[in-house]
C-alpha cells in the first residue's frame, strides 16, 4: 500500500496532471474552450463527442511499466486502461469519481452473506486484439502472475496475496509450467464468464482492490514475465504499435477488435495516442502552454517554474484546475522518542504550530488547504467541523501550548530533531516553518536532512533509526491506494503496521482504540456506519497529537484549449484519461 | 602501411580489454572493498521491490558470491556467446553480444544501446561537421585578418562558446528560438531514412548548440596554429615562388595546422558518440547520454557498464581513425610511427 504513496511522493508530489492542447505555435489566446479556473475539478470542460486526431502525452521520467500487472503508479493505473480492461474501474462521472463501477464485469460483485466471497460475471463481446475471447481464467492468471511466487512481478502491490484464502501454498505461475494455476484456490472460475474470489476475512473495501490493473486479463501463452511489458496484449480500444521498451516512448492505435458495446467506460475518441518519455518538466509545461503537447502523463501538475507564472496571469489562469489531490502532507510526531512519548507534549506541538506559515511554505492557497483533521475531504469520515486545536488566523495558540508543556513536565521546552527529504524544497521550507513556530514556545527543533530515495526505507521508515537519532518529528506525505478511510488510515495509524523497515506509520502510533475501530470499520458493510467509525478514528488520531497536518495538498493542472471532455478523477488524482479527446490533428 | 594499421588495431583492442577490466572492477569489486555486502550489490540487479528470496536468487544467478575472476570471465563470455538468466521457472536469454541485462527495465542492454545509437550518431556527427568546418573556417579567416573587427568579434564569440555550458545556451535557444519566436520547431529525432527533412529540421537546434560549444575551441586553435605556420620560412618561400595566396593558405598554411585539430576532433567526436549527455538532456533526445543519466539515477549498473564500454569503444575507434588520418595528412607519420 505504501508504494503508490511513495511513488507519487517520489515525484515531488501528490498528483495531478495536466494537459495541453494544440493551438499551434506560441501563445494560446482566448476562446470559450478554455473554461474557467478550477472548472474541471467539478464538471466536464469542453464536452465533445468528436472523434479523431492524435492525443499527445509526455512524461519527465520513463513510464514505470506498461504491464498492467507490474505497476504501482497512479498514472499507469489510469493510462493502462486504454489497452487493459479491468473488472471494475473508477466512475467517469464527475462527483462520483471515487466510486468503483463495472468495467469488464456486468455489474458490481455479489457478496456472500459471510462477506468472504465476491462473485462477478463478465460481459458479452470481450475480446483481445487478435479477436479471441477473453475468459475468466485469463483474469485469474493475471492476478496470479503479479501476486504469487518468488518471481511475482515486483512493482505492484500484493493485496490479493494478503486477502485471498486457500492460496498460501501456491508458488506462482512458473512453479508448474504444465498447469500454472494449480493450487491457486483463492479464485474460482466455474465457467468462462464467472469469477469468484474467496477471502480469508471479510474486507468491505474489496471492490477497490478489483479496480487495480492487476485484474486485467493476460493470456498465459503471451506471458513473458517482466518482459511482457514489451508486447502487452490489448483488451481495450487501443493496441500498441511496435511495442514498448523503457525510455523509447510508445504509440497506441485503434484496436479494431474492441467492441464498444461491451464498454461503458471508454469513449475512445482519439485515433492515435502517443507518449514521449524523458522530457524535462519545464519543457513539458512550456509545450502544454504552447499547444505542442496535450497531457503531462505523470499527473503531478505544473513544475515550480511555470506554476507561479501561469497562476499570476488572468487569461492563463482560466486554463488551470486546482483540485485537492487526495494527499495529506503532515509532520509525523513520534510517540516513542522522549519526551514526545507523553501525549501532552505532542499536543503542545499541535497548539504551537503556525499553520498559516506552514501553508505558505507549501505554496500558499494553491499548494493546499489547511487541515484540521487527518482524513481528506474526498474520503468518507472527514469531519469539516472538527477543530481540536483552534487558534486565531491559524497562527497557533501559544498559551495553550505552554500549558500543555507544563502538563508533560517540560515547562522550559525541550529539544528534538526533525527529519526531512533534502531534495524536496517544499518539504524543507515546511520544516523551517515548523522549526520557527515551535521555537516560540521553547521547543528547540534541529532539522536533519536525508536523501529521498532512502528516507522512507532506512531513516524515517526505520523505527530503530528514528529512536537512535531522536527524530521526534518527520515530514511525510500520504496518498491512499484507494479513497476510503481504511485505505487512507491503516498504513499510517494502525499499530499492526509498524515495520522494522519501510515503515509508513512513522509516528509509531499504536493506540488500542484506533486499532480496534479500524479493524471493525473494514468489516462493516454499512456505509454510514463505516463513515461514523472513520470520523471517530479521525478525531482520536488528532487527540493523540501523533499527526500534525500541514496541508491537504492541491495540484495545479494545465487544461489546454483543444482537449475535450476534461475532468478531474479523484480516484486517480488526475484527469480521467479515458474520456479525453482532442480537436487538434 | 598495413603493418601500421595492424599495430594500431592491436593496440586498440588491447586498450578496450583493459577498459573493460577496469570498468568491471569499478562496478563489481570496488563496492565490495568499500564494505558493500553481496546482498546489497544484488539489490541493484533485482527490480524495484525485492524480496529476500529474490535477492538470494539473484546472487546465485549472477554468481555474485563467486570469485571475481570467474565473474569477469562470465561477463566477457556473455559478450561473445550470450548469457541466460533464470527467473524461477522462466528463462531470459541475453543473446550475443550480451553487454548485460537491466533488471530494472527488464531489457537487454545491447539492443537498447543500438536503438539509441542513431540518435546520438545523428547528433554527434551533424554537430561535428558544423563545428569542424565552422570552427576551422572562422579560425583561418581570423588568422589572415588578424586584428580586424571580424577577428575580434569572432574570438569574443568563441570565448563565449567555450565558457557557456550547454544547459545554458540550450535552454536559452529553446526559450527564445523555439517557444518565444517560433523560428525553429521543437527538437525531436526522426530517423534519416524515414524523412530526411524532418531529421534535419528536428536536429538543427541540438547541432548548433553542441557545435557552438566545440567550434569555439577549434576556431581559437586554428587561428593560433595558422598564425604560427604563416610565419614559417617555407610560407615565404611559397609566396616567393609566386603561388597564389589561396593556395599558400590552404595547402601550405592550413595543412600542418590541421594535424592537432584532427587529433582533438577524434577525441571530441569519440566522447560525443559515447553520449552527449547535456545536449541530449536539454533537448529531451533519447540517445546514449540520456540513457546513461537515467541509469545513473536509478543505479542500474548493467546499463552504466554498457554505456561506459560503448563510450570507450568510440574513443578508441575514433583515435584509431585519427591515427590513420595522420598518415594521410602528414606522410612523415607512416615512416616514423
Amino acid at each position: 500500500m505504501s508504494k503508490r504513496a511513495l511513488g507519487l511522493a517520489a515525484l515531488g508530489v501528490g498528483s495531478a496532471l495536466f494537459l495541453s492542447a494544440c493551438g499551434g505555435g506560441g501563445g494560446t489566446g482566448g476562446g470559450d474552450a478554455a473554461g474557467t479556473y478550477d472548472q474541471a475539478t467539478t464538471e466536464v470542460v469542453n464536452a465533445s463527442d468528436e472523434k479523431g486526431g492524435t492525443l499527445r502525452y509526455a512524461i519527465s521520467a520513463n513510464i514505470e511499466s506498461t504491464d498492467p500487472g507490474n505497476t504501482y503508479y497512479g498514472y499507469v493505473w489510469n493510462f493502462s486502461r486504454y489497452y487493459a480492461r479491468t473488472l471494475l474501474t473508477y466512475s467517469p462521472e464527475p462527483g462520483k469519481t471515487t466510486e468503483p463501477v463495472p468495467d469488464m464485469a456486468t455489474e458490481m460483485p455479489k457478496v456472500s452473506d459471510d462477506g468472504k466471497s465476491y462473485t462477478l460475471t463478465l460481459r458479452d463481446g470481450l475480446t483481445y486484439e487478435d479477436g479471441s475471447p477473453i475468459v475468466a481464467e485469463d483474469i485469474k492468471y493475471g492476478i496470479a502472475r503479479s501476486n504469487y511466487g518468488d518471481d511475482a512481478l515486483p512493482n505492484g502491490p500484493r493485496y490479493f496475496k494478503e486477502l485471498l484464502a486457500d492460496s498460501d501454498d501456491y508458488e506462482g505461475v512458473n512453479a508448474d509450467p504444465s498447469d500454472p494455476l494449480a493450487g491457486f484456490g483463492g479464485i474460482e472460475t466455474p465457467d468462462d464468464k464467472t469469477i469468484v474470489f474467496h477471502l480469508k476475512e471479510p474486507f468491505a473495501d474489496f471492490p477497490y482492490v478489483l479496480v487495480q490493473p492487476q485484474t486485467a486479463p493476460v493470456p498465459a501463452e503471451a506471458d513473458k514475465g517482466q518482459q511482457y511489458q514489451e508486447n502487452v496484449v490489448s483488451s481495450g480500444p487501443y493496441k500498441f504499435e511496435g511495442g514498448w521498451t523503457p525510455g523509447n516512448g510508445l504509440t497506441l492505435v485503434r484496436n479494431e477488435e474492441w467492441n464498444a458495446d461491451s464498454d461503458p467506460i471508454r469513449t475512445a475518441l482519439p485515433d492515435q495516442i502517443t507518449v514521449q518519455e524523458g522530457v524535462d518538466q519545464n519543457e513539458i509545461d512550456q509545450r502544454l502552454i504552447n499547444g505542442e503537447l496535450d497531457v503531462d502523463l505523470g499527473g503531478t501538475g505544473l513544475g515550480p517554474a511555470k506554476k507561479g507564472e501561469v497562476l499570476s496571469g488572468e487569461d492563463e489562469k482560466a486554463r488551470l484546475d486546482n483540485p485537492e489531490n487526495g494527499s495529506l502532507r503532515y509532520v509525523a510526531v513520534n510517540t516513542v522518542v522522549e519526551p514526545l512519548d507523553d501525549e501532552a507534549c505532542r499536543q503542545a506541538i499541535m497548539y504551537a504550530a503556525d499553520h498559516d506559515s506552514m501553508q505558505r511554505a507549501w505554496g500558499g492557497a494553491a499548494g493546499g488547504e489547511i487541515p484540521n483533521d487527518v482524513i481528506p475531504p474526498q474520503i468518507a469520515g472527514h469531519d469539516p467541523d472538527l477543530d481540536l486545536y483552534p487558534s486565531k488566523d491559524d497562527k497557533g495558540d501559544l498559551d495553550k501550548a505552554e500549558e500543555k508543556l507544563k502538563e508533560c513536565g517540560e515547562e522550559d521546552g525541550f529539544s528534538t530533531n526533525l527529519g526531512v527529504r533534502a531534495d524536496r524544497p517544499t518539504e524543507v521550507a515546511a520544516a523551517e516553518a515548523v522549526q520557527q513556530s515551535l521555537g516560540r514556545v521553547g521547543i528547540d527543533v534541529e532539522i536533519k536532512q536525508f536523501p529521498s530515495d532512502t528516507f522512507t526505507n532506512t531513516q524515517a521508515g526505520s523505527p530503530d533509526f528514528v529512536h537512535e537519532n531522536e527524530l521526534g518529528l518527520n515530514i511525510y506525505g500520504w496518498i491512499p491506494d484507494w479513497p476510503t478511510g481504511y485505505g487512507f488510515l491503516s498504513y499510517i495509524a494502525h499499530g499492526d503496521n509498524i515495520k522494522k523497515a519501510g515503515n509508513s506509520n512513522i509516528s509509531e502510533l499504536d493506540d488500542k482504540e484506533i486499532n480496534e475501530m479500524l479493524d471493525e470499520a473494514v468489516r462493516t458493510e454499512d456505509a454510514d456506519e463505516q463513515a461514523r467509525l472513520y470520523s471517530d478514528i479521525d478525531r482520536r488520531i488528532m487527540e493523540t497529537g501523533a499527526i500534525l497536518p500541514i496541508v491537504f495538498e492541491k495540484s495545479v493542472l494545465y487544461r489546454p484549449d483543444n482537449l475535450t471532455n476534461v475532468h478531474f478523477s479523484q480516484g486517480y488524482s488526475m484527469y480521467d484519461y479515458m474520456t479525453l479527446g482532442t480537436t487538434g490533428s | 602501411m598495413v603493418t601500421y594499421i595492424l599495430r594500431r588495431l592491436g593496440a586498440g583492442v588491447l586498450l578496450l580489454a583493459i577498459v573493460t577490466l577496469v570498468t568491471f572492477m569499478i562496478f563489481y569489486v570496488v563496492p565490495r572493498m568499500a564494505g558493500q555486502t553481496v546482498q546489497q550489490l544484488a539489490t541493484m540487479y533485482v527490480g524495484k521491490a525485492p524480496t529476500a528470496e529474490a535477492i538470494e536468487a539473484t546472487i546465485d544467478r549472477l554468481n555474485l558470491d563467486q570469485p571475481v575472476a570467474l565473474q569477469f570471465w562470465e561477463f566477457v563470455k556473455g559478450i561473445f556467446v550470450g548469457a541466460t538468466y533464470s527467473f524461477g521457472g522462466r528463462e531470459v536469454v541475453c543473446s550475443a553480444p550480451c553487454f548485460g541485462y537491466s533488471f530494472q527495465n527488464y531489457t537487454e542492454v545491447f539492443p537498447e544501446l543500438m536503438a539509441r545509437l542513431p540518435i546520438t550518431f545523428s547528433l554527434g556527427l551533424g554537430a561535428g561537421v558544423i563545428w569542424l568546418i565552422g570552427g576551422v573556417a572562422v579560425g583561418v579567416i581570423s588568422a589572415i585578418k588578424k586584428g580586424s573587427i571580424f577577428d575580434r568579434l569572432a574570438m569574443g564569440v568563441a570565448l563565449a562558446g567555450v565558457s557557456l555550458p550547454v544547459f545554458f545556451t540550450g535552454l536559452l535557444m529553446l526559450a527564445f528560438l523555439v517557444h518565444a519566436w517560433d523560428i525553429f520547431e521543437t527538437p525531436r529525432y526522426t530517423p534519416l531514412a524515414e524523412d530526411p527533412v524532418a531529421w534535419m529540421t528536428g536536429m538543427i537546434l541540438p547541432w548548433l548548440t553542441l557545435a557552438f560549444l566545440h567550434a569555439a575551441q577549434y576556431a581559437r586553435q586554428t587561428r593560433a596554429g595558422m598564425l604560427e605556420t604563416m610565419g614559417e620560412d617555407y610560407i615565404r618561400t611559397a609566396r616567393a615562388k609566386g603561388l597564389p595566396e589561396r593556395k599558400v593558405i590552404l595547402k601550405h598554411g592550413l595543412r600542418p595546422t590541421l594535424t592537432p585539430i584532427v587529433t582533438i576532433f577524434g577525441l571530441d567526436i569519440g566522447l560525443v558518440l559515447g553520449g552527449a549527455v547535456l545536449t541530449e538532456q536539454v533537448y529531451s533526445l533519447n540517445g546514449i547520454g540520456r540513457y546513461a543519466v537515467q541509469a545513473i539515477i536509478s543505479q542500474d549498473l548493467p546499463v552504466i557498464l554498457g554505456v561506459t564500454l560503448l563510450g570507450a569503444f568510440f574513443v578508441v575507434v575514433c583515435n584509431l581513425i585519427v591515427d590513420l588520418l595522420y598518415a594521410w595528412v602528414d606522410p612523415r607519420v607512416r615512416v616514423a610511427g
